[in-house]
């Protein structure tokens, strides 16, 4: 298969992806027991004409497949609906809150990816010995660690007993701050240990894959050639074994997608973060059909597109995959 | 039909296979103590919560509520005063039904599409593995919360959520490994002498994939344990029941975190890291049992 009709196959599958979560995203909505018009106005004593008339308003009194179609036809508009909570439209508010996340998953995942690969490479030079089996250890205990659990006791430790860094949230609102560096600095402080519990979570996977991908590359034929050439053990890793162990590495990534943005919803609840999780927490916890069925979506096609293109840079970094 | 003198025969075949299987086993660490571990947390289960009882320190008296370990309350009191110590024994109990409940639908899920699809092939296939990716590629905790929230917090719907969000990967593993056996010479056989689809499924390629449907089931339980404290920590956990998941919600929303309340936020954290570790190290001795390849491995 050449690379267009790859591209083809990939951007169609991914959008059938989209297609399926949206009809998935209208209909499970509309499982939920209770009138919608109901939980929107929130008023016992309001008359059967009103009632109507929001009714038709909605288009609530049209069939299920209109009613779709009017759904799709909103979304392509950019109209994910109003919030039931604030009052606003649901896009507003979640592009709102999309720096806070960004920042926080990013900074998290460029970290964990950094260590882990580093930590990972070390293990697998080291196999065997002690500290192979106390990095795998931890990496395994930390896999299995609830995050917003992890996140719990880093609070308690650096914020509570130590008092090092601030409870959570993004700043003190109201401040106003004497340079760019002050701003910085402040916000770096809140920053901070979010995204140390993140890194912490996300870290020993990339470490076990890392260790575990090296490991199986130092077995191949081409490492012995290396090696019997005299390649340096530096070079032999650097320049052989690196740029194939790190393949594994990169579909993880896109794989772990879906699991981040899990790790988001609770990291950010714990440290009160102004984010996309936080607000998926608070729209679950007044029910606020709207911002969650809006969240979900935007998050899906988030990933769903982040999943894209690791599969084309994937066929771009390793030349073997040609089917 | 099956006689009585083949039967005996399967028996020994089973026992020597047991054994065999039990002899690799038991040469790795990792799975003892995962087995160990999971042994204590299936009994504390099963009987713990006929011991002991969730006693309440007089809440009259301020001092007692949210009071640290004392020699009466082993693990301290939460805001009302009632025992942690007992919370954590009896939460054991909801927590572990929730996790092998979940894991049976998420398996049978799984295996049913997994080997349907893998012997179908053609347009059925496709379909289903299309399905597939979709639940593959969903982040799972927002499809799982906002599941939970539509069905509304009970139990049962607590189990559907997280066995129906699942069985995606299991799903794949037991196609391809489908794929594989019904080229085998017994699956042509037992289609020449008039076996039916249904029936070279069951019999036939059932019992061939179930070492990795085996394999497989010990980390989707250890998913399903984290999915259900992580549900019940962010709301969406039955608020009747007593789970380590419910627990840990109740500290964190009644402020347990800036009071400092280390026993009320530690122990039932730290029994879900054991039970989700313990299959964690089980999976990973099972891995090299049926991996022949791995066996070796440093």
């Amino acid at each position: 298969m050449n690379m267009r009709n790859y591209l083809v196959t990939k951007f169609i599958q991914a959008l059938i992806t989209v297609f399926i979560v949206i009809g998935m995203n209208f209909f499970l909505f509309r499982i939920m027991p209770g009138d919608p018009i109901r939980v929107l106005i929130r008023n016992p004593k309001i008359s059967a004409d009103s009632l109507a008339r929001v009714r038709e308003q909605f288009g609530l009194n049209e069939g299920r497949l209109v009613q779709f179609w009017i759904y799709l036809r909103d979304l392509f508009t950019g109209d994910f609906g109003s919030s039931f909570n604030y009052r606003q439209p649901v896009l507003d508010i979640i592009m709102e809150r999309v720096p806070a996340t960004v920042l926080l998953v990013g900074t998290a995942t460029v970290l964990s990816i950094i260590i882990g690969v580093l930590l990972g490479v070390i293990l697998a030079w080291k196999r065997g010995t002690r500290l192979d089996v106390i990095g795998l250890s931890v990496s395994l205990i930390l896999y299995s660690m609830p995050t917003f659990w992890v996140a719990i006791i880093m609070v308690m430790i650096f914020a509570v007993y130590w008092q090092i860094f601030p409870l959570g949230g993004m700043g003190l609102p109201g401040v106003f701050y004497t340079s760019y560096w002050a701003e910085l600095a402040s916000k770096g402080r809140y920053l901070f240990l979010p995204t140390i519990t993140f890194a912490l979570i996300l870290v020993g996977e990339y470490v076990l894959i890392m260790r575990s991908s090296l490991l199986e590359v130092m077995r191949e034929d081409y490492m012995l050639t290396a090696r019997a050439k005299g390649v340096s053990n530096r070079n032999l890793l650097r320049r052989h074994a690196l740029p194939n162990a790190m393949l594994p590495v990169v579909t993880l990534i896109a794989i772990n997608l879906g699991f981040i943005v899990g790790g988001a919803i609770q990291i950010e609840t714990v440290f009160s973060w102004p984010g996309l999780g936080r607000l998926m927490y608070t729209a679950l916890t007044n029910r606020d059909y709207p911002v969650l069925q809006g969240l979900f979506l935007f998050v899906t096609i988030a990933v769903v597109g982040a999943n894209f293109c690791a599969d084309i840079l994937y066929r771009y970094l390793d030349p073997r995959v040609k089917s | 039909m099956i006689t009585s003198e083949q039967k005996k025969d399967l028996f020994a075949l089973w026992k020597k296979n047991l054994v065999s299987f039990w002899g690799i086993y038991s040469q790795n660490k990792m799975g003892l103590i995962g087995l160990v571990i999971l042994i204590i947390f299936t009994l504390m289960a099963l009987f713990g919560p006929l011991l002991v009882e969730i006693t309440t320190m007089a809440v009259d008296d301020v001092t007692q509520v949210l009071h640290p370990p004392t020699g009466n309350f082993w693990l301290g009191t939460d805001d009302l005063g009632k025992d942690i110590f007992a919370g954590v024994i009896i939460g054991s109990r909801v927590s572990l039904l929730v996790g092998v409940a979940a894991t049976a639908i998420s398996m049978i899920i799984g295996t049913v599409i997994g080997i349907v699809s893998g012997f179908y092939g053609k347009t059925i296939d496709a379909l289903l593995m299309r399905i597939t990716d979709v639940f593959l590629v969903i982040p799972w905790l927002p499809l799982m919360l906002v599941m939970a929230a539509l069905l509304g917090p009970s139990l049962a719907n607590i189990i559907f959520v997280i066995g129906i969000t699942s069985w995606a990967g299991t799903a794949r593993i037991i196609r391809s490994q489908t794929l594989s056996i019904k080229e085998r010479p017994y699956v042509e056989r037992a289609r020449a002498i008039g076996s039916g689809d249904t029936h070279i499924m069951f019999y036939h390629i059932l019992p061939n994939v179930f070492p990795l449907i085996f394999a497989n089931t010990v980390l989707v339980a250890a998913i399903a344990i984290l999915s259900e404290t992580t549900l019940s920590f962010l709301g969406m956990g039955d608020p009747t029941r007593v789970t380590w998941g419910m627990m840990l919600h109740f500290a964190f929303s009644m402020g347990a975190v800036s009071f400092g309340a280390w026993w009320w936020l530690l122990p039932p954290g730290i029994c879900v890291v054991l039970v989700v570790l313990s299959f964690t190290f089980i999976g990973y001795a099972l891995d090299e049992v049926l991996n022949p390849k791995l066996r070796r491995r440093d």
